[in-house]
């Protein structure tokens, strides 16, 4: 495909298009809108939905809704819509029903800097909503990044019936950049697997075969009980301590023994290397600039994107920071995932370079934090 | 080293002044019709017409990383507020452009001093193409993208039923750089203060 001049926000709709997304609930939040904005234009065109709902906790509610139809569903906002989201995302969690959710990040609390950017719903974005649950999230730095992992996250929620948030920023989302997109028949898609029983002997929530058992649409004879109380196996409220010990051991173990599936990075980290930088989102721009400032200048630095943020990459990061003396993790927040990056290697070795007026962190002040002795 | 070869844009002004289109169609300019990568970054105010908006354009041929302006090879001021706010964020030998229609104190004697706004109500009768006839100004002034590149994404960008306009509008802009060259091969000061 030829090269075009792509905002991030538009590479996420036609990223959602291309991995089969065909309807989508929200309600327009700066720096989000645009996605709303295309998507209301681009899905009639191909067939799929598009609803401008009366706020966000419908948004989310519709979308869930679309998904148990058999429809790849996803809605896009901002912190504030986010935070109306998270009691829903529990429910989609607790009965598994795929969907994405983007969130362009602006800063918070509350209304915040409504046009500028952050990370500071990364915590938000693992335990917004309430109880122990499992969900993945990945956070773009670059608007071809915000395409492939757009796909990826529709993948990944159909793959595991899993909610996938997709936690982008403003910058990431505004960013015009020179893209040239993949041709999609070269993309690998994930499909809904089908029900293989006949509905008398289906149950939504156990699959001998599987730990991710078949989602059947509502509406194709498959009748079956949806609920966000802990389920039996046919989906009705349960109190049994057996019955809530296998959903909690099979939902977390589905995701926790993919990881390696789920968990996606880049590493740049030539042997020698003495500081490690960890970096994600539109963070990760200044992080390797300031990586190429520094080895210029002679030191030392390893370079480790992360591309899914939850489940935390700890493998990776213990890994290419034990030959490391320091470690350094700039954040637009005043350090969320830096709390995950020091239970890993340790909190000696963690320096923390944080920035949250809405303001990005600029290469030379990360520079400055590898320079330190 | 590929961090260095960058070219810095910042367009400042204010709100409904159309930088971030500008932006947008300078960074479609280097990056689909020159082929170089080019990265379009923008920060604005909630407000629809007002308030502070800038747009930033990085354009290299090498690989962008970080996507804002560290210090601007060239400014472009549309207000005094943002010249006030960025003209000390620029490059030793940067490149200055005001609106002398909007700003009236410019604290450096090196700087184009263009009455923009009034150049695009001559050319097209309507103010609103002064950030067209702006974009002409920075590629005759610079020679950053291709006279045949904005051409294009200029055409390509304009709202439906407005190209002929917009393109008026870079001619003129376009028009002035090059009087403003003639003039300094003459051996006529740069800085130029026109109006």
């Amino acid at each position: 495909m030829a090269a075009r001049l792509m905002q991030g926000n538009e590479a996420c709709v036609e990223g959602a298009l291309a991995a089969g997304c065909r309807f989508f609930a929200g309600y327009p939040i700066t720096p989000s809108s645009e996605i709303a904005e295309l998507l209301s234009r681009r899905l009639p065109q191909v067939g799929g939905y598009f609803i401008q709902m009366e706020d966000e906790i419908a948004s989310i509610a519709a979308v869930i809704g679309a998904s148990v139809g058999g429809v790849k569903a996803m809605t896009a906002t901002s912190g504030p819509g986010f935070s109306l989201m998270q009691e829903n995302i529990g429910y989609a969690a607790m009965a598994e029903i795929p969907c994405v959710i983007v969130n362009v990040q602006r800063t918070g609390p509350s209304t915040g800097l409504p046009t500028k950017p952050a990370q500071g719903d990364v915590m938000q974005a693992r335990w917004g909503t309430h109880g122990d649950h499992p969900i993945i999230v990945l956070s773009p730095s670059s608007v071809m990044e915000t395409f492939l992992l757009t796909v990826r996250a529709f993948n990944l929620s159909e793959k595991y019936r899993s909610p996938v948030i997709l936690l982008m920023d403003e910058v990431v989302g505004h960013m015009r950049e020179r893209v040239e997109l993949p041709p999609p028949e070269s993309l690998e898609i994930t499909n809904r697997v089908a029900a293989h029983v006949p509905p008398e002997w289906y149950f939504p929530f156990e699959d001998p075969s599987t730990d991710v058992p078949p989602l059947a649409p509502f509406g194709e004879g498959y009748r079956y009980h949806i609920t966000g109380l802990f389920h039996d196996r046919a989906g009705f409220p349960t109190e049994r301590v057996d019955e809530i010990d296998a959903w909690i051991a099979r939902a977390f173990g589905r995701i926790e023994q993919h990881r390696q599936d789920i968990i996606s990075y880049e590493e740049d980290v030539p042997a020698g290397s003495r500081v490690l930088v960890v970096a994600y989102g539109a963070t990760a721009r200044s992080a390797r600039h300031a990586v190429k400032l520094a080895r210029a200048k002679r030191y030392k630095v390893g370079f480790l994107k992360l591309e899914t943020i939850w489940p935390f990459p700890e493998e990776a990061t213990e890994r290419l920071a034990r030959q490391c003396k320091r470690v350094i993790v700039p954040e637009m927040n005043l350090g969320q995932l830096a709390l995950e990056v020091e239970r890993v290697v340790g909190r000696q070795k963690v320096r923390r370079v944080n920035l949250a007026n809405g303001e990005m962190i600029t290469p030379q002040q990360i520079l400055a934090a590898i320079e330190e002795k | 080293m590929e961090t260095n070869d960058r070219y810095e844009i910042r367009l400042a002004g204010e709100g409904g002044q159309g930088l971030i289109l500008a932006g947008l169609i300078l960074a479609e300019a280097a990056a689909v019709y020159d082929g170089k990568n080019a990265v379009q970054t923008q920060s604005y105010g909630p407000e629809a017409r007002g308030g502070a908006s800038k747009a930033e354009v990085v354009i290299s041929d090498g690989v962008i990383d970080y996507p804002k302006v560290i210090a601007a090879d060239l400014l472009l001021c549309m207000s005094q507020e943002a010249c006030s706010k960025y003209v000390y964020g620029m490059k030793k030998n940067g490149i200055l452009i005001v609106d002398s229609v909007h700003v009236d104190r410019v604290p450096t004697s090196r700087a184009y001093m263009i009455p923009i706004t009034k150049i695009a109500e001559e050319a097209t009768g309507r103010r609103i193409t002064a950030n067209i006839v702006a974009l002409g100004l920075i590629v005759g002034l610079t020679g950053v993208v291709s006279r045949k590149a904005i051409e294009a994404a200029v055409r390509a960008r304009a709202p439906k039923g407005t190209e002929a306009l917009n393109l008026k509008a870079l001619e003129a802009g376009l028009a002035e750089a090059e009087r403003i060259r003639a003039e300094a091969e003459r051996g006529q000061s740069v800085p130029i203060r026109a109006s």
